[in-house]
């Protein structure tokens, strides 16, 4: 087993409003391992970007507010740690790539002043030299004409260069951890293809482990090496990817194998899509034993009652289910 | 064979951008690029491409919801394309259509019933109150919604069941053929598939024919008859949805599939990836739209100078390549 990076013991992160408490993380256990990429996967409101906003303290606060819990990372608790020291961690060790490069870059400022801030303030570089590692970053990231591009605004890129610049950006400084949140779902399937290759790459280059949230099982069975797989603000399951994608254990990750189409097999056996029944549960109220249950096929009274706990089947497959 | 229930001929939109003092066109939008296609009754024809194809505009112009620029819309040998504003609102009955986003399609002031229920009222379906509720509550029952629902308004609901509403807004007329512009790309992955399930039982129970537009691959696969690919304004492909998929002919059909992730680790394929992005609508490049990223494009001559046609191969495959048939 590899070195602990990041180690997330019982987080809670809650959000008070007035119609009552959301509990949009609600307990969950998480470990990164040097060099690993770890994807996340699960539907909207299952609680994986406020994961990654919690591990960055990027939670708006109020109404948001950490709870319960541990974040280690380097021996340091993130959690309790002091908003100057948090600011030094933020971009330099743990740094993060949002879903929709058009509204997380500036649009008033190039793409080279932006890129060039974190790299000066980080870094303390000088106005000259940060602005040559600007450069030096955008070629890494395979961006076309780089002494140009770093004198144009956001808007004068198409999505998949944008994106490009985010990377460029949170990898400026070299972190040991990127925070990726559906980085690819606001592009197209190729341009999807060309941002998941960079990042394969520059894994590989600079040895950084990657968290890697996502709704797409494609995306995840094609770079993670172990899953996590949440819903309404719990994991449920989690384990080696292939482990995973051969026999997944959790009634809900079977569910969601099967509801989704794949033109690898289709065209073979063309049959109809199993659908989960219901919708997912409000986060304002959740039942009061297992939040899948009123949508599983399996579920016992046990389930109603009581909420299990996530433990061991296998080896390195955990899963928090009655069935085992 | 058959006459196809819609026939689409040289299918032309641009959109005019504007500019200078006083406001005259500057250059345009080649949105749609002259394109032809038939949908035969009963079967579902798969529409994709990436953002910005013209996908979406084609679907519009179908319907007249845009004016298309130039070209011919047959539907069950009547030209719509010319059809004066009383003809095109009957028409309106037989040709429906169901929108991408479920939030902003529905109007957040009515009830879901009044949305259900007002093509009832402009097509003088229901002689009285009484008997449109009825209908109304029996469409929300055909796509599994309850009959009360119709007293609540758009916001009570989940992504899933707006898209619902909308589909039941589109049945309410009994029309013959549904242009489904993205139906599920905004739901959630496990709400995908119960829409989709819907789509397809609808099609049975009614006999219905679909125009299905959408960026992603396996689901236009698993819905479709036949599919049809679209690169900047032009098919550049069509054929039988397993064959398309098993045998892609055109090399921008090679490369799309090849990007599409596989939910399975153990499968390792071999990706073609594309350089670059799309080049622009405004001056789509001359001959091949595809030739700039191409990578069986030939360095001088053909490629760049004609543009090559949508030519028919074995089985019903068509494809728009000079070196591929």
């Amino acid at each position: 087993m590899g070195e602990r990076l990041l180690e997330i013991k019982g987080l809670k992160t809650h959000f008070f409003t007035e119609e009552g408490v959301v509990r949009a993380v609600d307990g969950i256990d998480l470990h990164i391992e040097k060099g690993e990429t770890l994807g996340v996967v699960g539907e909207s409101g299952c609680g994986k970007t406020v994961t990654a906003l919690s591990i960055m303290k990027l939670i708006p606060m109020p109404p948001g507010k950490i709870v319960e819990g541990q974040m280690l990372y380097a021996g340091r608790d993130l959690v309790t740690l002091p908003p100057a020291q948090m600011r030094k961690v933020r971009g330099k060790e743990i740094s993060m790539v949002f879903q929709e490069p058009m509204t997380s870059l500036n649009p008033v400022f190039t793409i080279g002043e932006q890129i060039a801030e974190a790299v000066r303030l980080h870094e303390g570089l000088g106005r000259r030299a940060a602005m040559d590692k600007t450069v030096e970053m955008l070629k890494i990231v395979h961006m076309p004409n780089p002494e140009r591009r770093v004198k144009e605004y956001p808007h004068q890129l198409s999505g998949g260069m944008r994106q490009r610049v985010m990377i460029a950006m949170a990898l400026s400084c070299h972190p040991k951890l990127l925070i990726a949140d559906e980085p690819t779902t606001a592009l197209d399937v190729t341009i999807q293809a060309q941002i998941l290759e960079l990042l394969n790459e520059l894994k590989a280059k600079l040895g950084m482990a990657v968290l890697l949230i996502t709704h797409d099982m494609g995306v995840i069975a094609e770079t993670a090496q172990r899953v996590m797989v949440m819903y309404a603000g719990k994991v449920v399951e989690e384990a080696p990817v292939k482990d995973l994608f051969k026999e997944p254990l959790h009634p809900y990750t079977q569910g969601l194998l099967r509801s989704i189409p794949r033109i690898d097999t289709a065209a073979i056996h063309k049959k109809r899509l199993e659908a989960i029944p219901g919708v997912v549960p409000s986060l304002l109220n959740l039942p009061k034993g297992c939040s899948f249950e009123p949508r599983c096929p399996h579920a016992k009274p046990v389930c109603k009652d009581q909420d299990p706990v996530l433990k061991e089947v296998k080896r390195g497959h955990r899963v928090s289910c009655w069935l085992y | 064979m058959a006459e196809p229930l819609l026939r689409v001929k040289n299918l032309v939109k641009y959109f005019p951008i504007k500019g200078g003092l006083f406001s005259r066109e500057v250059a345009r939008v080649h949105a749609v690029d002259g394109i032809s296609f038939e949908i035969n009754a009963g079967e579902t024809l798969g529409l994709v491409g990436e953002s910005g194809c013209g996908k979406s505009t084609t679907g519009r112009c179908i319907l007249r919801l845009i004016e298309p620029t130039s070209g011919e819309v047959w539907f069950e040998g009547k030209n719509v394309t010319t059809m004066d504003k009383r003809s095109l609102r009957a028409l309106r009955r037989d040709l429906q259509i169901i929108f991408q986003d479920p939030y902003a399609s529905l109007n957040p002031r009515m009830t879901v019933g009044s949305i259900v229920g007002e093509a009832l009222i402009i097509h003088k379906l229901a002689k009285s109150r009484r008997e449109r509720e009825e209908k109304v509550a029996h469409l929300l029952e055909t796509v599994g919604l309850h009959a009360d629902h119709m007293r609540r308004y758009p916001h009570e609901f989940s992504g899933g069941q707006r898209q619902r509403i909308g589909i039941a807004r589109a049945l309410a007329v009994s029309p013959k053929l549904i242009v489904c512009d993205e139906p599920v790309s905004a739901l959630d992955v496990s709400i995908q598939a119960q829409v989709i399930n819907l789509l397809e039982d609808l099609q049975k129970q009614f006999n219905l024919t679909y125009l299905f537009i959408a960026h992603d691959l396996s689901v236009v696969e698993h819905i479709s008859t036949r599919v049809a690919v679209m690169y900047l304004g032009k098919i550049v492909e069509v054929a039988l949805a397993n064959d398309l998929y098993s045998n892609p002919r055109h090399p921008y059909t090679e490369a799309l599939l090849s990007a599409v992730p596989i939910p399975d680790p153990e499968v390792k394929r071999q990706r073609i990836l594309l350089e670059g992005d799309v080049p622009s609508p405004i001056r789509p490049p001359a001959g091949c739209h595809f030739h700039t990223r191409c990578r069986i494009r030939q360095v001088t001559g053909i490629c760049q100078d004609q543009e090559p046609p949508l030519k028919q191969g074995v089985s019903g495959h068509w494809v728009a390549c000079h070196f591929r048939d």
